[in-house]
């Protein structure tokens, strides 16, 4: 039937506007605010008043004024259009990292929580090993050698040492999972440990996954901006650390010139905050006792005591990032 | 003891995969080592260069079988090389010179902070709802900021505005290190923006981390046992409370090192401090693999000492981890 597309459409749309009511006001705050940066991915290069490479013959950099909101650097580039065309390749290192390591994890952990035996006992030795690794260093090491920095080698080998810790939290909840009688009955039922692992466990750890996926997006795109902080990254186009890394080398500080990476950092800053503020409403969804309510906040005042018998749920979750 | 064995084994695996890693990278990454590392000498012959590539190990001889074994032995003599970039010292001299500055950097910065955190955590959880606990949310949002902009904005602030603090290098330069009060106070003032960048970024997780679990434990029957047998509040904050609530806190230390030298590394950059993760940068920018690979080696192991360590503390906190066998 032609017309029941539309309000099948509609239909949709209004179960997710629901859906984000019903979240706590933290994560609506985060998402909002990531919704602005995927949005300046998409249309920045659009936006960006001028050419981000742009050099003019001035040696200093310049302050804020109205023709260059957020100043310009010492050659003269227009930090504001940097910022703006920086985004896409940022957000999109970030978002793919998340995919891959967030795949690898949730394949591994839900392995190792429901198969048990040898296979749990060497996927998670191989988590561990991966979760004592420094990561930094190991990257700067593996990305000096490579001949060709840039955001596809950094974001595979972000994905690769990145995916432990969603391992280890999601085989802890496999676990719980697994003797439960709806996985039980399937088993009986003769299906397949790939099919009761994808169709039966997966679907009960959405929360999980996405704080996970939320998480590992986080690290990447800090990750990757202390990277071409460094000057461990390809100059071709531009990405925040970028920005920053120019702005080091330019001795920004020394000159005083705080807008050259004031303005990015912020911009940084309030993105990372922005995937905290979510990964916090998940907590909060998945652990009421965390929700911070306006009845607490009173008693608060009143020198409460904590042993008072408060009706709470009594299982935590033990899922912070 | 079945604990201590499995961590044990644990550390064997992971002590095996870091030199591993440290063989196999340079054997399966593309782009000419040699080459490049040697491109900073000009005029040479090639009887010349022919001698300083066996002298830096990139033509080595046999299977790589023998070579994986060569490699191991040289590790376990702590024979890394000779740096390409500060020919021809020995790796191991720098790491010797470049090591105790991390080492008391870095470990100061990031044991005060575990303590300032988890105390402050303590707080938050016993006085829910208190302007402590309101002010969480903040502090951990500061973790949400990148560690060098952190530093730029403190070293704009401090060491430029105001004047207060030196900034760059581990001591005031025209000093020469040793046991003298000029040297230390040096070293000290030098230290305090360091290691109030990676206070100000970490103490937020371990206080989130640690008020959340107490939470949950201050809510247990024994707490209130503990309070109607009329124990004072104090000590049913620390010793019935927080006792209880600090493990997952420890566990959680021991994981996070591996992050705490990756927000150092950064954090030495900027601040040009003679630790292991500037002479790491250094020698990225100048394509001294010998140096890269022996750093990233003296890291990994640090780090996996400074597990192992916290996995003892945590099985001497944790009677039931003695027994039980812990992931």
């Amino acid at each position: 039937m032609p017309e029941s597309s539309a309000p099948r459409f509609i239909r949709g749309l209004r179960r997710i506007l629901v859906g984000y009511r019903r979240l706590p006001i933290k994560a609506k705050v985060g998402i909002a605010i990531l919704s602005v940066y995927i949005l300046v991915a998409i249309i920045g290069p659009w936006l960006a008043p001028y050419d981000p490479n742009a050099t003019t013959t001035q040696a200093v950099p310049e302050g804020p004024t109205l023709h260059h909101l957020f100043g310009t650097s010492a050659t003269g580039g227009d930090v504001l259009s940097q910022i703006l065309i920086g985004t896409r390749a940022t957000v999109i290192l970030g978002l793919a990292t998340g995919v891959i390591a967030t795949t690898l994890s949730v394949l591994v952990g839900t392995a190792a929580g429901y198969l048990g035996g040898y296979a749990d006992e060497a996927l998670s030795l191989l988590a561990n090993i991966f979760l004592v690794m420094p990561v930094l260093p190991l990257l700067v090491v593996i990305l000096g050698y490579l001949p060709h920095t840039g955001e596809v080698p950094t974001a595979i080998v972000l994905s690769a040492l990145g995916w432990a810790w969603g391992a280890r939290v999601m085989r802890a909840q496999t676990m719980s999972l697994r003797n439960r009688d709806f996985v039980l009955a399937a088993r009986e039922v003769g299906e397949r440990p790939w099919r009761i692992i994808v169709f039966e466990l997966m679907p009960n750890q959405i929360g999980l996954i996405a704080a996970s996926f939320v998480g590992t997006v986080f690290y990447a795109i800090l990750t990757s901006v202390a990277l071409a902080f460094l000057g461990i990254t390809n100059f071709s186009d531009w990405n925040y650390g970028d920005i920053l890394y120019w702005a080091q080398s330019g001795s920004a500080v020394n000159l005083g010139a705080w807008w050259w990476y004031v303005f990015p950092g912020v911009t940084v800053a309030v993105l990372g905050m922005s995937l905290v503020l979510i990964n916090f409403g998940l907590d909060e969804l998945s652990n009421p006792r965390l929700r911070s309510s306006r009845a607490t906040r009173k008693l608060g005042r009143r020198s409460w005591r904590p042993a008072d018998p408060t009706p709470v749920v009594r299982n935590y979750v033990e899922g912070m990032l | 003891m079945a604990f201590i064995a499995r961590r044990l084994a644990f550390y064997v695996a992971a002590v095996w995969a870091a030199v591993t890693i440290n063989f196999v990278i340079p054997r399966v990454m593309p782009g000419n080592a040699v080459t490049s590392a040697l491109s900073r000498f000009q005029n040479l012959t090639p009887q010349v260069v022919k001698a300083l590539e066996i002298e830096f190990g990139f033509h080595p001889k046999g299977s790589l079988l023998t070579q994986y074994l060569q490699y191991w032995n040289s590790v376990l003599h702590f024979n890394l090389g000779v740096s390409t970039s500060q020919y021809p010292t020995h790796v191991s001299t720098i790491i010797g010179e470049t090591l105790p500055w991390t080492l008391a950097l870095v470990g100061v910065a990031t044991v005060l902070s575990f303590a300032i955190g988890t105390l402050l955590g303590v707080y938050a959880a016993w006085r829910r709802g208190g302007w402590l606990d309101r002010a969480l949310p903040g502090l951990t949002l500061l973790q949400a900021t990148p560690y060098f902009f952190l530093a730029l904005l403190l070293i704009y602030l401090f060491a430029i505005k105001l004047g207060w603090l030196p900034f760059g290098q581990g001591y005031s330069l025209g000093l020469s290190p040793g046991f003298n009060w000029a040297f230390i106070s040096s070293a000290i003032t030098h230290s305090i923006l360091p290691a109030l960048t990676i206070i100000a970024t970490s103490v937020g997780g371990w206080m989130l981390q640690m008020r959340n679990v107490m939470l949950t434990t201050i809510s247990e029957d024994y707490i209130l046992v503990a309070q109607a047998k009329g124990l004072s509040g104090r000590r049913v904050m620390f010793t019935y409370g927080a006792r209880n609530a600090v493990l997952p806190n420890i566990a959680g230390f021991a994981l996070s090192l591996g992050y705490v030298v990756a927000g150092a590394l950064v954090m030495e950059i900027v601040f040009s401090y003679p630790g292991v993760g500037f002479t790491l940068y250094n020698a990225v920018t100048s394509n001294d693999y010998p140096l890269m690979q022996g750093i990233f080696l003296v890291i990994s192991l640090a780090v996996l000492s400074a597990s192992l360590l916290a996995d003892i503390v945590y099985a001497i906190a944790d009677p039931r981890a003695r027994t039980r066998s812990a992931f």
